[in-house]
């Protein structure tokens, strides 16, 4: 909580910007009030999601106006008071970290990208999508690396700016969001997203058993539904109960970080690490942080070294399987394991 | 100024033409004043004969196919009702099986619908825009053409508007754009933008069809089934051609001409802005705005002489839609064409000359690859061609112009199917490359939306007079008034009009469109 208005992220454009906002956030929530959750234009809805991040300080959302008033050097505020989840007073600013020195794309074990089938598993993702992707990069060396994809969470994100109806918005934790209930499927906000992140239900998706009677939540989006635009949200209905996003919980070589700008801390679920320090220190990078959209996801490069891939592996990264095929193997190992033990 | 000096000099006071014709055509000029203006106009003396047998005549063509139907329009017509009724079933199936029945997909996530959307939009700026801009210079020869330019307009509207609603994955919910619309969305723009100007056009369109229906319901009692005389009744509004009506409908018309071109230029606005907003490759573009907004005015000068050669030949309006016509409007056509093509030019070479990542994988798809057929199509099927047809003076027939025209058109929809698809189709993350080929649904949906085009625009011709009927005879007595005034002054038959009369800076029409800037 002391190292608010210090500089978390690493890679050069972003220094000091999530500390300025840490420092005016609470300037602009102070005095803008009660703000609604979006403004009247792109740069406005930033300030207004501002107002409401702003309160949980160091939310990174900087506005050329922020940027100014940091100049005029405001007064490092005080370490924002705890509140609940929810409420416009959130505790949390969530950001993933992706360290590719870790990441093989499963292939040394000879499974689909882990991170993606948990995410799979743990949303009964349609069948077509893939809310977590993993794409391999190749260099220009004739190398190559893995690198997974999920929604950038942006802090200026395109998406939220062109949604007709509101549908898509940000929560008090900073991550996008989408109300499949009033989404009209204009599929606008997929054509404004830089980085593909965002899937369509083409058609009717296939629902697990007994999710007609579950209460569906923005944070949870299950039953899935037809004609709606769905994306990763981080696992926000896991983050909130203190978890970790299936994907950080599903990677076998923990490269996947969750990080808390407030608290300015990550982990990946094995070590903890001071998440300003671990960006800066690695060099990691945004995706195409060139476009503004200042992601919350940021990539430590590799090529998965650290666990034995060489730079010319030419391997694939396997297609992950849905959470139909995934139910299966569950209930067979299931079966095949009491079995076992039976006849044990 | 040069045509106009010898009138003026003629008559007293320069300022005299002005309330001199206002004050005839209300006293003694009837031939606005529908009803009686065989009788009164012979009684007065004042027009020759002609003019009262030349409306007759002009009458009796444009309220023909009000009452005679061929057998050729029933089959026509049956046709039509046909394939869009084919479009519904198509449509009924994607709304029973999702959007999945399309060539859509997470990658290309539009596809023909908004091809399509973009396309009628653009063409309706035939109309209202066009329409307006000859009023508003009052180029005189506009008269017989204004109608079928505004009809454009309203019926590609509504085929343009449904697009984008045939294309949303839950049309279930479309008033959740009212109930929750956010002003930063360039949704919530063209929604705004749009309405605003189907309604300005419905307007543009009936304010100067009620003199037409008046006549509708004074000449056809009788002829017609009941239904239908009543409609006249109604949507005549009571209309008796009396000066006071005369005075406020040429200021109602005056004041909507002067409001739907600002509205006209937003629609295509915003309509780029939808592509423009985004950081994709290809739209990622500051000229978005005018590029468009040119384009549809070109598309849309193609759609009007287009329609106006089918109805010249069907309705047989040769009489009154003649080559000065086609040539005037055709010379508009060029003018686009080049300011067009300069965009085109402007748009990709700033783009090809440093290529940039993205955009160096687009142009080459555009140009090399897998857009090569359509984009070049359009290129030279679509602009340079036209330029050529119609610059080329042995060409200029109203064939060749009207060949021009449909090229233009094809060239046109498929510029904005290159627009739309090629750039989603661009990758975002690494070879992630997509495909994208419409589906049965949405080829049977985009015919349909063509031919709802069509059938809209046969059935608005055999209810109201396709031909201004009651302006082309004010233009007329306009001719007539002036050729007394300046009585030897000669030239009002506008046979030595010169060419640049096509931009209405000749005489006849600065004095006659005076009547509807007086109020």
């Amino acid at each position: 909580m002391v190292e608010i208005g210090s500089r978390p992220p690493g890679t050069p454009a972003a220094p000091g910007r999530a500390g300025a906002s840490g420092e005016t956030g609470e300037t602009s929530a102070a005095s803008s009030g009660q703000l609604s959750r979006r403004g009247l234009f792109g740069g406005t809805g930033v300030v207004g999601a501002a107002a409401v991040a702003g309160m949980a300080a160091a939310a990174g959302v900087v506005t050329w106006l922020e940027d100014r008033e940091a100049e005029a050097a405001a007064p490092p505020p005080s370490p924002p008071p705890g509140g609940s989840a929810g409420t416009a007073q959130a505790t949390r600013q969530w950001v993933l970290v992706f360290d590719l020195r870790k990441c093989e794309g499963c292939v040394t074990q000879d499974k689909p990208p882990q991170c993606a089938e948990a995410c799979n598993a743990e949303h009964f993702v349609p069948a077509g999508q893939q809310w977590l992707r993993v794409f391999r990069v190749e260099a220009p060396g004739g190398n190559s690396y893995f690198m997974p994809r999920p929604c950038m969470q942006c802090e200026n994100a395109p998406c939220l700016n062109v949604c007709p109806v509101a549908a898509t918005y940000r929560n008090a934790e900073g991550v996008i969001l989408i109300d499949h209930n009033r989404c009209i499927g204009c599929r606008m906000c997929m054509a404004a997203c830089p980085y593909g992140a965002r899937s369509f239900n083409w058609s009717e998706p296939e629902n697990p058993p007994g999710a007609t009677f579950a209460q569906y939540r923005p944070e949870y989006p299950v039953p899935h539904r037809r004609g709606t635009v769905e994306k990763c949200m981080l696992c926000a209905h896991r983050t909130k109960d203190g978890k970790l996003p299936a994907c950080a919980a599903g990677c076998p070589m923990n490269a996947v970080y969750l990080g808390d700008l407030v608290e300015d801390s990550a982990t990946n679920g094995k070590e903890v690490v001071k998440l300003s320090r671990f960006l800066a220190e690695n060099g990691a990078f945004r995706l195409k942080e060139e476009l503004g959209t200042r992601p919350r996801v940021w990539y430590v490069r590799g090529h998965g070294q650290e666990y034995g891939r060489p730079v010319d592996d030419r391997r694939l990264a396997k297609e992950p399987r849905a959470w139909q095929e995934l139910q299966k193997e569950q209930k067979k190992e299931a079966s095949s394991a009491s079995h076992t033990t039976h006849m044990g | 100024m040069r045509a106009i000096r010898p009138i003026w000099g003629k008559t007293a006071a320069p300022a005299a033409p002005v309330a001199a014709m206002v004050g005839a055509a209300a006293a003694v000029l009837p031939v606005p004043a529908y009803p009686r203006a065989d009788a009164s106009g012979a009684a007065a003396g004042i027009i020759p004969t002609g003019l009262a047998a030349r409306t007759a005549r002009l009458e009796a063509a444009v309220l023909r196919p009000l009452t005679h139907t061929s057998r050729t329009w029933y089959v026509w017509t049956g046709f039509l009702a046909l394939a869009v009724a084919w479009g519904l079933f198509a449509y009924t199936v994607q709304l029973r099986r999702g959007l999945a029945v399309t060539g859509m997909r997470d990658v290309v996530i539009w596809g023909l619908y908004i091809t399509n959307f973009v396309f009628f939009i653009g063409i309706s700026h035939a109309g209202t825009l066009i329409s307006a801009i000859l009023r508003v210079s009052h180029a005189e020869w506009r008269r017989p053409v204004t109608r079928m330019a505004e009809v454009i307009t309203v019926v590609a509207l509504m085929v343009g508007a449904a697009m984008p609603m045939v294309d949303l994955g839950r049309p279930d919910r479309i008033v959740n754009l009212l109930r929750y619309g956010q002003v930063g969305s360039p949704i919530i723009w063209d929604l705004v933008s749009i309405t605003t100007y189907i309604t300005g056009s419905l307007i543009y369109l009936y304010l100067p069809l009620i003199p037409d229906i008046a006549r509708c319901r004074d000449a056809l009692r009788g002829l017609i089934p009941t239904w239908r005389w009543k409609l006249y009744s109604v949507l005549a509004l009571s209309w008796q051609g009396t000066p006071e009506q005369h005075r406020r409908l040429e200021r109602g018309i005056g004041v909507m001409m002067v409001l739907i071109i600002p509205i006209a230029i937003s629609v295509h606005t915003v309509v780029s802005w939808i592509f423009a907003m985004t950081v994709r490759g290809g739209w990622n573009s500051t000229i978005f705005g005018p590029y468009f907004v040119v384009g549809a005015i070109f598309s849309g000068i193609a759609a009007i002489i287009t329609v106006m050669a089918i109805f010249r030949r069907v309705y047989r309006l040769e009489a009154y839609i003649t080559e000065k016509h086609f040539r005037y409007l055709s010379y508009l056509l060029l003018v686009l064409a080049l300011i067009y093509a300069y965009f085109t030019i402007a748009e990709y070479i700033t783009t090809g000359y440093k290529l940039a990542e993205g955009e160096k994988h687009l142009l080459e798809a555009l140009m090399l690859g897998e857009f090569a057929v359509p984009f070049w199509t359009f290129a030279i099927g679509g602009t340079l061609v036209p330029i050529l047809l119609i610059a080329l003076p042995w060409t200029r027939t109203i064939t060749g112009m009207v060949v021009a025209s449909v090229l233009v058109n094809i060239g046109m929809w498929l510029k904005r199917f290159v627009i739309v698809v090629p750039s989603l189709e661009l990758p975002l993350m690494p070879y992630e490359w997509g495909v994208y080929w419409p589906s049965w649904v949405e080829i049977s949906i985009t015919v349909a939306a063509f031919a709802g085009f069509a059938l809209l625009f046969t059935l608005f011709a055999k209810l109201f007079p396709i031909v201004s009927a009651w302006e082309v005879a004010e233009g007329w007595a306009v001719e007539v008034d002036q050729g007394l005034a300046a009585a030897h002054g000669g030239g009002a038959d506008g046979a030595a009009a010169p060419v640049w009369a096509a931009l209405g800076v000749d005489g006849h029409g600065t004095e006659s469109g005076s009547n509807g800037n007086e109020g």
